[in-house]
């Protein structure tokens, strides 16, 4: 039997098990819509199409599965390229329906009318355009294969107005797809160098990223960890892929990250580090980067081998198959570690973590920001998914809340967006209604994507926002203040909102805490409250993120504020 | 590192973006096509590319891994590091003015090189070689009066599997 585009479409998200839909109508998908109207496909009317795509990413982080949106054509599809860009660089899989002109009209100027496949060539996996009926469903079909395979990330399907209103024969079982996961071959020689490699490490180092996350692998890469007493430290995508509670865990290092993780990568003498990509804000100066290890890379992608970091020993494959392999190998060949050895190393990194500890000045007149985090994070216990804005209260809270469970931390790392955290935090809430889900989230980030507040107040979707309101960019203010003598070039954002009106004209519950004594008695009754939450927090103005490492300065040389630097 | 000239021949599926998929990521990531060459295989649904860049080995070889993420890339293959065989094409139009007609054909008879197109005001070459040969060529047609031309990029074929 023949089916109509609109009904190819929805039969094969289902066979896709999509469960959920963030979008937004428009003149172009009206066809789409109207079978949305008649189907039981649960569907999101988000308010901005950004905000469409960072609930998508939300729920595919939290969940681990692809995040699906549906927008219009024209502005409705290049509203969508911030959060297709977010979610590129952070390797997160998405399917973005966007709605186009007749095929007709394509090239000519139509009203709504943009080449977004060209768009977003630059910041897709890969993108479609959907010209004949004959290609719908098995285009549907691979744009989910790519997307989830291999090294994940977001994929544009354009779908032509007059394409969704013509019919053909629908059978997913005689589709048939190209196949896009990369073939995996473990490889003898190379785990046996890794072997040699640990076997003759005095100071070894396991630096976790984004990509043990994505592939699944924080089971094995805690076992391995714990099994040979190899401390850990991670990227912010890789927050979570270790328990942010276990002794071997040293924090996040990098720009931001703590004392002893970066002292740890400066004196290690093998670095294995899994699925991260070596960001610049990661390694600070290239030159002198873990420059007393051996270093060895797992990664899913072979562009990012030897890219920023030269790699002694790079081992291709997804996280989860390669750490399975190595951990069996080592099993195998009885690989053993002198305790005493390492036991040295271990006390070597607490007396780090002893010298300089993660710490802030506690005060008793204004709120500071990293006290809200640590009281979020005990009162929550760490079960909670959290997710941020970008800067400072991205920063503190991958400092001060310990994340044990991955897909636990939703945050946008490699592109840093502001404004994505309301949307996600809505996205993640959709997938899990019963836990906390808490957007710790800046003044200025929050009013990127403020609109969402009408989302969760009409579907009743329960995320609490934590709101650090300093009334700054605060972490451009910071660089302000460090590098550019406190001449403080519009990051001042002292007029804004009364965001406890603002969020009751939304519908969502608003509340304030301006001393330190009120801040647990508030988080307390947001969390309780089966209703979104506002919670603004009016915390220390100049505020500054510590430890720091200077642009382009070795991580091991870092500002510690108010203490003298150390080296 | 040296920088040298680097011949890529990619195997890509013949889609309508293919090209531009492969101009913007190179282009996108800072590297320069220096030439292109694209046309269909033996079967119609995949396309071969022949590209040349200049980088250093580390640089090439980001390349090479930057073209294989694209969905459409079948097979990357740097064929400088292999035995190949290059060509390229020039096809070359002289003006026969009456002043030059004599001693333009005198040196498409010595240098025998191939007319495929000719009438009472002109002449069209057919030139083809590597690299170097077709530079001499031009070399010598230059004095002649070159009133226009069109040089292909370079085709490449490895001489063994």
């Amino acid at each position: 039997m023949k089916l109509k585009g609109t009904q190819i479409l929805l039969k094969a998200l289902e066979e896709e098990n999509v469960d959920i839909i963030f979008g937004y109508p428009g003149g172009a998908v009206l066809d789409i819509y109207d079978e949305l109207y008649k189907s039981s496909m649960k569907h999101i009317l988000v308010r901005h199409e950004q905000g469409a795509v960072h609930a998508a990413d939300g729920y595919a982080r939290a969940t681990g599965k692809v995040g699906v949106c549906l927008v219009t054509s024209g502005p409705g599809a290049t509203n969508t390229v911030t959060g297709i860009a977010t979610a590129n660089m952070d390797s997160i899989p998405l399917v973005v329906f966007t709605g186009q002109v007749p095929t007709g009209l394509i090239g000519n100027d139509a009203f709504q009318e943009c080449d977004i496949t060209g768009i977003t060539r630059p910041c897709t996996k890969h993108n479609f355009l959907v010209r004949n009926i004959e290609d719908l469903a098995a285009t549907i079909k691979e744009a989910f294969h790519i997307a989830r395979s291999g090294r994940p990330g977001p994929v544009l399907v354009d779908l032509p107005k007059n394409v969704m209103a013509a019919a053909a024969e629908y059978d997913p079982a005689s589709i048939k797809i190209r196949n896009h996961e990369p073939a995996y071959r473990p490889a003898f020689k190379k785990m046996n160098n890794l072997l040699e490699m640990l076997t003759a490490a005095k100071k070894p180092l396991i630096m976790t990223g984004g990509g043990v996350i994505l592939g699944k692998a924080s089971d094995l890469l805690t076992k391995m960890a714990q099994k040979y007493q190899i401390p850990v430290t991670g990227t912010l995508m890789g927050l979570g892929s270790f328990p942010g509670t276990d002794p071997l865990w040293l924090g996040m290092l990098g720009m931001h990250g703590t004392y002893y993780a970066n002292m740890a990568v400066s004196h290690c003498d093998l670095l294995l580090a899994v699925g991260v990509r070596f960001d610049d804000r990661v390694t600070g100066n290239i030159d002198t980067f873990a420059a007393n290890a051996k270093i060895v890379q797992v990664d899913i992608d072979p562009s990012s081998i030897n890219k920023n970091v030269a790699v002694d020993l790079p081992i291709i494959g997804d996280t989860q198959a390669a750490l399975k392999d190595l951990i069996k190998f080592l099993d195998e060949h009885n690989y053993e570690f002198d305790k005493s050895q390492r036991q040295e190393w271990l006390d070597q990194i607490d007396d780090w973590r002893e010298k300089v500890p993660l710490s802030y000045c506690k005060n008793g007149e204004v709120i500071k920001p990293q006290f809200v985090i640590e009281t979020l994070y005990k009162l929550t216990k760490g079960d909670a998914i959290i997710t941020t804005e970008v800067g400072q209260n991205q920063m503190w809270t991958a400092q001060f809340f310990h994340f044990d469970n991955p897909n636990t931390f939703v945050s946008s790392g490699g592109l840093g967006t502001m404004g994505f955290g309301l949307p996600a935090a809505i996205g993640v809430k959709c997938a899990f209604p019963d836990k906390h889900v808490v957007d710790i989230a800046g003044d200025g980030s929050i009013q990127m994507n403020i609109q969402e507040l009408a989302t969760a107040a009409q579907y009743k979707i329960n995320v609490k926002i934590v709101l650090l309101n300093n009334g700054y960019l605060g972490m451009v203010r910071q660089w302000q203040e460090l590098f550019y003598e406190k001449r403080y070039s519009h990051t001042d954002m002292t007029y804004a909102p009364d965001f406890v009106k603002l969020a009751e004209a939304f519908g969502v519950v608003g509340m304030r805490a301006t001393k330190p004594e009120e801040v647990e008695a508030v988080l307390k009754e947001g969390l309780a409250l089966d209703k979104p939450v506002l919670m603004d927090f009016r915390v220390s103005r100049e505020e500054c993120v510590y430890p720091m490492v200077h642009p382009g300065d070795s991580i091991n040389n870092m500002s510690l504020g108010s203490r003298e630097t150390i080296n | 590192m040296e920088k040298k000239e680097h011949i890529i021949s990619i195997l890509v599926h013949n889609k309508p973006d293919v090209l531009a998929r492969i101009a913007g990521i190179l282009g996108g990531k800072g590297y320069n096509i220096e030439s292109l060459c694209v046309n269909t295989t033996t079967q119609y649904e995949i396309s071969k590319i022949v590209m040349t860049t200049v980088g250093t080995q580390d640089i090439i070889t980001r390349i090479e891994n930057q073209l294989q993420r694209l969905v459409d890339v079948i097979q990357v293959d740097d064929l400088t590091n292999v035995e190949s065989i290059h060509r390229e094409l020039v096809m070359v139009r002289l003006n026969l003015t009456p002043d030059r007609k004599e001693q333009i054909k005198k040196a498409v008879d010595t240098n025998k090189w191939k007319v495929i197109a000719s009438a009472d005001t002109y002449m069209i070459l057919e030139i083809t070689g590597d690299q170097s040969q077709i530079d001499f060529a031009l070399a010598r047609l230059e004095p002649l009066g070159i009133a226009d031309m069109t040089r292909t990029g370079i085709v490449a074929l490895n001489l063994e599997n």
